[in-house]
C-alpha cells in the first residue's frame, strides 16, 4: 500500500517529464559545447607538456571527463529545486500537509523519476559520445568495482538532492532563493571535479576538500569507477561518503520541520 | 532622428524605474554581485592550476589568458546589466500570454520585450573586469595605444552584441517550445567555450563557432586587438562585426517570423 502510492507518483512524474523531453534534449546537446571545449583545451596542455599530468594522460583525462558527463546525467537535479521553491511560494504545499504522505518522499520519488527518464532520453547521445571516444574508455579490471562504483553514484545521488531539498527549504523564509542556489553551485562547479580532477589542486586543499562534501558529489564516485581508490583508502571515502549523506539527509528533514513550523500558507 | 530621441526617453524612463526598484531589494544586489564574482574568480583560479603544469596554452601565456577571461568577463557583464533579465523572463512572457500587452504598446515590440530592466550589479562586475585586464597589461608590461584601445571598444561592443543575439534568438525560440529553461541554459553552454584562446580550436568545431555561432570570436578578437598589435588589425576586427551584423539581422528576421505565429496564451 505504502509502496504503491510511491509507485503512483513515480508514473506521475515519468508522464511529466516525457511532456519535456525537447528541452532534456536540447539541453544534453549544448551541454555538449562545454565538453568539446575540455577536449581542445586538454589537447593543447598535453601537447604542451608531453604527457602525464597528475597523474593522468590524454586517453584518461578525456576519459574522466566522459564519466563526469555521464555520472552528472544520472544524479544531478535539474530543476528539483526550483519546482520545490515554487511550490513553498504559491502555497501549493498547503495540499501535502493534509495527505498521507511525506514531502521529502514524494519529492524523492518524482527525483527518481526524472532522472531515469533524462538518463534514458539522452542515452543515445551519450553512447554517442562513447563511440566517438571509444579508444579511450578503459573499463575496470576488478569486478567488484562495479557494484562499489554504483553504491557510491547512489549516494552521490541522493547527497546532491537532499542538498537541492534543503535549500528549497529556505523558501519558507525567503521569497527569492536562486542567489544562494547560485552561490552553492558555484562551490559545487569548482571543488566538485566538474570542472577538472580534484587531483590538479594543490596538496593542502585536496586535503580539505577529502573532508568537504563537495567532491563526494561527483569526483569520488567517478574516480571509485576509475579504480583510483584502492583498499583503506576506498573504505574511508565511502565511510566519509556515507557519512555525508547521513549528515544532509538530517538537514533536509530539520529544515522541513523547521519551516513548515514558519509556514504561513500564502494563498492558501 | 524623432523616433531615436523618443525610444531614448523611454529607455531613459525604464533606467530609472529599474534603478529604484533594484534599490529596494539591497540585499539581493549584494547576493548576485557575490555570484559573479565567485564565478569569474573560480575561472582565474582553474587557469592558474592549468599554468601550474604548462607555459603556454594555444601559443597563449599565463597573463594572455587571463587578460582574454577579463575580457570575456567584460561583455558577458555588459549584456547582463543591459539586456540578460528581460531576455531571460522572455519565454514566461510567451508562455503565460503576457507579452499580448507589449504587442499593443506603441513601440517596437523587440525593444519593448528587452529593455525593461537593468543590473546594477553587473556594472560592478565590469568593473572587476575592466581592473583584471588592466592588472595583466601591467603583468604583461605591454601598453596599448589609444588606437588600440578605441579599436578593442569597437570590438567590445560588438562582441555585446553578439551575446545578445544568440541569447535572443535562443529565447524566441521558445514561441514553439513551451518549457525553455533548456534554452537558457544553452546559452551558457554556448559561452562556455568563448573564454579559451581560440587556437587550441580547429576544423569543423572551429569553423561552426566562428561563422555560424560565432562566440569564438567574441571575447579573442578584442583580447587579440590588446596584446597582440598585429601590423593588420583590420582582418580579425571585419571578421567580428561582420559576425556581429550577421546575426544581428538573422535573429531580427527569426523573431518577426516568430511574432507572426504567436497566438497568445489566455484564455
Amino acid at each position: 500500500m505504502a509502496v504503491a502510492k510511491y509507485l503512483k507518483v513515480f508514473d506521475i512524474g515519468l508522464q511529466n517529464t516525457f511532456v519535456y523531453r525537447w528541452n532534456f534534449l536540447l539541453r544534453s546537446v549544448f551541454g555538449l559545447v562545454p565538453l568539446a571545449g575540455t577536449v581542445f583545451i586538454w589537447r593543447a596542455i598535453f601537447q604542451a607538456r608531453g604527457a602525464n599530468v597528475a597523474g593522468y594522460d590524454y586517453a584518461g583525462m578525456i576519459f574522466y571527463f566522459l564519466m563526469v558527463l555521464l555520472v552528472d546525467n544520472l544524479v544531478t537535479p535539474t530543476e528539483d529545486e526550483w519546482q520545490i521553491a515554487a511550490d513553498i511560494r504559491d502555497g501549493q504545499i498547503n495540499s501535502f500537509l493534509t495527505k498521507p504522505m511525506h514531502y521529502l518522499g514524494y519529492r524523492m520519488t518524482l527525483f527518481a523519476s526524472y532522472r531515469l527518464l533524462y538518463t534514458l532520453v539522452t542515452l543515445p547521445l551519450v553512447a554517442g559520445i562513447f563511440c566517438v571516444f571509444h579508444d579511450y574508455v578503459v573499463l575496470p579490471q576488478h569486478w567488484w568495482t562495479w557494484p562499489v562504483a554504483a553504491l557510491s553514484i547512489g549516494m552521490a545521488g541522493l547527497i546532491q538532492f537532499f542538498l537541492a531539498y534543503s535549500l528549497a527549504m529556505l523558501a519558507f523564509w525567503i521569497l527569492e532563493i536562486s542567489t544562494i542556489v547560485f552561490i552553492f553551485f558555484s562551490f559545487e562547479y569548482f571543488l566538485s571535479g566538474q570542472l577538472f580532477p580534484l587531483d590538479l589542486m594543490p596538496h593542502w586543499l585536496q586535503g580539505a576538500l577529502h573532508w568537504m562534501p563537495f567532491s563526494y558529489e561527483l569526483y569520488f564516485p567517478v574516480s571509485v569507477f576509475l579504480e583510483k581508490h584502492q583498499g583503506a583508502d576506498l573504505w574511508q571515502g565511502l565511510g566519509i561518503q556515507a557519512m555525508w549523506l547521513a549528515i544532509m539527509y538530517g538537514v533536509a528533514q530539520f529544515m522541513w520541520r523547521r519551516g513548515v513550523e514558519h509556514y504561513q500558507a500564502v494563498g492558501g | 532622428m524623432n523616433t531615436l530621441r523618443r525610444y531614448a526617453g523611454i529607455y531613459r524612463i525604464m533606467w530609472r524605474n529599474s534603478l529604484i526598484r533594484e534599490m529596494n531589494f539591497k540585499a539581493n544586489f549584494l547576493l548576485w554581485m557575490l555570484v559573479e564574482m565567485l564565478w569569474f574568480f573560480g575561472q582565474i583560479v582553474f587557469i592558474n592550476v592549468l599554468f601550474g603544469y604548462v607555459n603556454t596554452i594555444g601559443d597563449w601565456t599565463k597573463w594572455e589568458v587571463v587578460l582574454l577571461i577579463g575580457t570575456n568577463q567584460i561583455i558577458g557583464q555588459i549584456f547582463q546589466a543591459f539586456f540578460y533579465v528581460n531576455v531571460a523572463n522572455l519565454p514566461e512572457l510567451i508562455r503565460t500570454g503576457k507579452l499580448d500587452l507589449m504587442l499593443l504598446q506603441p513601440v517596437d515590440t523587440q525593444f519593448a520585450a528587452c529593455t525593461r530592466q537593468f543590473g546594477l550589479d553587473n556594472i560592478v562586475n565590469v568593473i572587476v573586469g575592466i581592473a583584471i585586464v588592466s592588472f595583466s597589461l601591467v603583468q604583461l608590461k605591454v601598453a596599448p595605444s589609444c588606437a588600440q584601445v578605441a579599436l578593442y571598444l569597437v570590438a567590445v561592443g560588438c562582441g555585446v552584441a553578439i551575446h545578445y543575439s544568440i541569447m535572443f534568438g535562443l529565447a524566441t525560440m521558445s514561441f514553439w517550445i513551451v518549457r525553455a529553461q533548456g534554452l537558457i541554459h544553452g546559452y551558457y553552454n554556448l559561452f562556455n567555450i568563448a573564454r579559451y584562446p581560440r587556437a587550441v580550436f580547429s576544423g569543423v568545431f572551429r569553423w561552426i563557432f566562428s561563422w555560424i555561432i560565432p562566440v569564438l570570436v567574441v571575447a579573442n578578437v578584442p583580447a587579440e586587438l590588446l596584446v597582440r598589435p598585429f601590423s593588420q588589425p583590420w582582418g580579425a576586427l571585419a571578421h567580428l562585426a561582420a559576425a556581429a551584423l550577421l546575426v544581428l539581422g538573422m535573429v531580427r528576421v527569426f523573431w518577426l517570423f516568430a511574432l507572426r505565429r504567436y497566438a497568445s496564451a489566455s484564455s
